[in-house]
């Protein structure tokens, strides 16, 4: 594997509240290769968002991060507010989930991706709105002279997004977070934003963090896979092993409760349980309380993530699972 | 966009229709003959109150008595005061400028007071500063203006000697002279609007501060500083504009006290010598007046609504 382009080694993210310290995250280790997608899963409320953010150094008022956070081998979370601001937009971007309400209203799409190229290229505003026209022609935007013109209210959902990605890829960032870039969003203008993310990381050679819900959007789009459960990283692998030999409960779970159009009119299969209180978070596996396979242990001791195949981790003191599957069965 | 326009026009024709229902109505819900409350104090001539019934056409119906005093006052004649023996329309043009003068600097004070204090407030929100910019405002608001006029009349003249404590210097005749004699009534009123203005600006911020494309633009590597001037501020204002243009209009409408405290010779004092005088016409005309003021900066707050929003400027 090339150098990473992203590290996070055993990161924590803490909020004090008036009910005591919450960690949303706590504990998470993954890198992310250059030109590779890298998909964060988990249900809401894991900690995938606010990891985003802690990346980003955008993380709400009070919040504070433990461990490493690595981009392009230099140190991030020690930076002061100011250096890890030149990082953003530049060597960093993200694109947001809400494309209807996270571009500015009162600039046109043009003048809000030269916003870009002004702050981190140092373009003069004139040539800074050229290269924007070009952005967004090359995200596809049709007629994008003119569209460079309009505010966002006169643009769909589908190209606000598009927007959003010509303004987040405008200065050839080294790493691209997508935060559930496609969920608000039809169905067939997800596969469209989604192909264009794809394209754009082969042109520009970012490395994609692509953080979504949805199983069927990591096994088309993500090269490794980081399943997340209650603020830790329960498995880790590469996408086809991930899908082919899932090891992790959680996973298994997840991979069973995603809808296969091929499933007719099958109930939808559910895992049972709900998300620990990130407050009061169990002495042991996070997961325990809703894994059928959970033992004594589980309940007692939290387990590491080991690697049970070369490049496949997992945390879990039952893995690796295929012998139990088969008793299962 | 001029459709829009011609539209908001056609709907103020209603509003001054019942305008001019209310202005008139007043003066026959009156108690008495019409001519001898117009006379006022002069009520005891009968050569003026001939005058008055032949001049209103107080002998003639009803709705032919309302449709040519509207006549009158679509061509700018607003009546006649008898006791000041002057046309009312003549009358309030000579205190418009004044009132303008002292609304625009009461406005510019508010304006410049106001709106950084409320985004000063935002930014800090919850720290001593911002419960220290709500401190002010909440002073700003509660004090009352005779009060404060008077306090400061009694420091900045009487004390200290600086300024002088009441009259008006026309500003082409003096102008040094003229912001002398204004900037402390200016003061006294801008600072109950300033307080609107903040509490405004501070809530249009706060709300502009926590949208989706705030963290957007500090994700693109904005500053700090452009994201609260650039981002923020442009659509928090909006909302604000349109409030500061109604404010405008009531420092236009006049302060009877603030005027009355500093001897300032504007619609306020116009107003209460009128009432004092029982010179019905001219309080009639500068209601008139005021009203119409409203009406007309009430348009051009939706104008500047229009032309500041590009989500209606397209639409």
């Amino acid at each position: 594997m090339a150098d990473p382009v992203l590290e996070l080694r055993d990161v924590t993210i803490s909020f004090p509240t008036d009910r005591g310290l919450l960690r949303p995250v706590d504990g998470i280790s993954f890198a992310v290769a250059p030109g590779r997608t890298t998909a964060v899963v988990g249900e809401s409320g894991c900690g995938k968002s606010v990891t985003a953010l802690a990346i980003m150094g955008l993380l709400p008022s009070g919040g504070r991060i433990g461990g490493s956070i690595r981009l392009a081998g230099r140190e991030v979370s020690t930076l002061t507010p100011e250096e890890w601001r030149g990082k953003r937009g530049g060597e960093m971007a993200m694109v947001f989930q809400e494309p209807m309400t996270s571009l500015n209203p009162a600039f046109t799409a043009g003048e809000q991706v030269a916003e870009a190229l002004r702050i981190h290229q140092r373009l003069d505003p004139k040539a800074a709105f050229d290269r924007a026209v070009e952005m967004l022609a090359r995200v596809r935007i049709p007629d994008a002279a003119r569209r460079a013109r309009q505010y966002p209210h006169q643009l769909s959902g589908g190209m606000r997004q598009r927007v959003m990605i010509a303004m987040a890829l405008a200065c050839r960032p080294r790493l691209l977070i997508a935060d559930e870039p496609t969920t608000a969003l039809d169905v067939t203008v997800q596969a469209q934003i989604l192909a264009l993310i794809d394209e754009m990381k082969r042109e520009t050679g970012t490395a994609v963090v692509l953080i979504t819900h949805d199983l069927g959007v990591v096994a088309d789009h993500a090269d490794d896979v980081v399943v997340m459960y209650a603020g830790r990283v329960a498995e880790r692998a590469p996408a086809e092993q991930l899908f082919a030999t899932p090891q992790h409960p959680y996973t298994i779970g997840l991979l069973g409760a995603a809808p296969k159009l091929e499933g007719g009119a099958a109930r939808l299969a559910s895992i049972e349980g709900t998300v620990p209180d990130l407050l009061h978070p169990p002495a042991g596996c996070r997961f325990a309380a809703r894994c059928p396979f959970a033992i004594e242990k589980c309940r007692e001791q939290s387990p590491p993530l080991g690697e049970v195949l070369p490049g496949h981790n997992v945390a879990c003191w039952r893995a690796p699972l295929d012998t139990l599957l088969e008793v299962a069965a | 966009m001029w459709a829009w326009l011609l539209r908001r026009i056609g709907q103020i024709i209603p509003t001054l229709i019942i305008l001019s229902f209310m202005i008139f109505g007043l003066q026959q819900l009156m108690p008495g003959d019409p001519a001898l409350i117009l006379a006022g104090e002069e009520r005891g001539d009968p050569l003026v109150l001939q005058q008055i019934r032949e001049e209103l056409k107080l002998d003639r119906p009803i709705v032919e008595q309302y449709l040519y005093w509207v006549g009158n006052v679509v061509q700018g004649d607003f009546g006649f005061s008898w006791r000041i023996r002057m046309p009312v329309t003549d009358l309030i043009l000579q205190k418009l400028p004044v009132t303008i003068q002292l609304a625009t600097m009461s406005f510019l004070i508010a304006i410049v007071i106001g709106v950084p204090l409320g985004i000063l407030s935002a930014v800090k929100r919850d720290t001593p500063t911002d419960w220290a910019a709500n401190g002010v405002a909440l002073f700003g608001i509660s004090t009352p203006n005779f009060w404060l006029g008077i306090m400061m009349i009694l420091l900045f003249s009487v004390e200290l000697g600086w300024l002088p404590p009441s009259g008006y210097v026309p500003l082409w005749e003096d102008p040094v002279q003229s912001l002398a004699t204004t900037i402390m009534p200016a003061f006294v009123l801008g600072t109950g609007v300033a307080s609107v203005l903040m509490r405004h600006t501070r809530a249009a911020m706060l709300t502009a501060l926590s949208q989706d494309y705030i963290r957007t633009a500090r994700a693109k590597g904005v500053s700090e500083k452009s994201v609260i001037r650039r981002h923020a501020l442009r659509n928090a204002l909006i909302p604000v504009v349109t409030l500061g243009t109604i404010e405008f209009g009531r420092l236009l409408a006049g302060a009877v006290l603030t005027e009355q405290i500093f001897t300032i010779p504007g619609f306020g004092k116009l107003v209460v010598d009128a009432v004092f005088n029982r010179d019905y016409p001219v309080v009639q005309g500068v209601v008139l007046a005021t009203a119409l003021i409203f009406v007309l900066l009430s348009l051009i707050a939706d104008i500047l609504y229009m032309a500041i929003n590009p989500r209606l400027r397209q639409a």
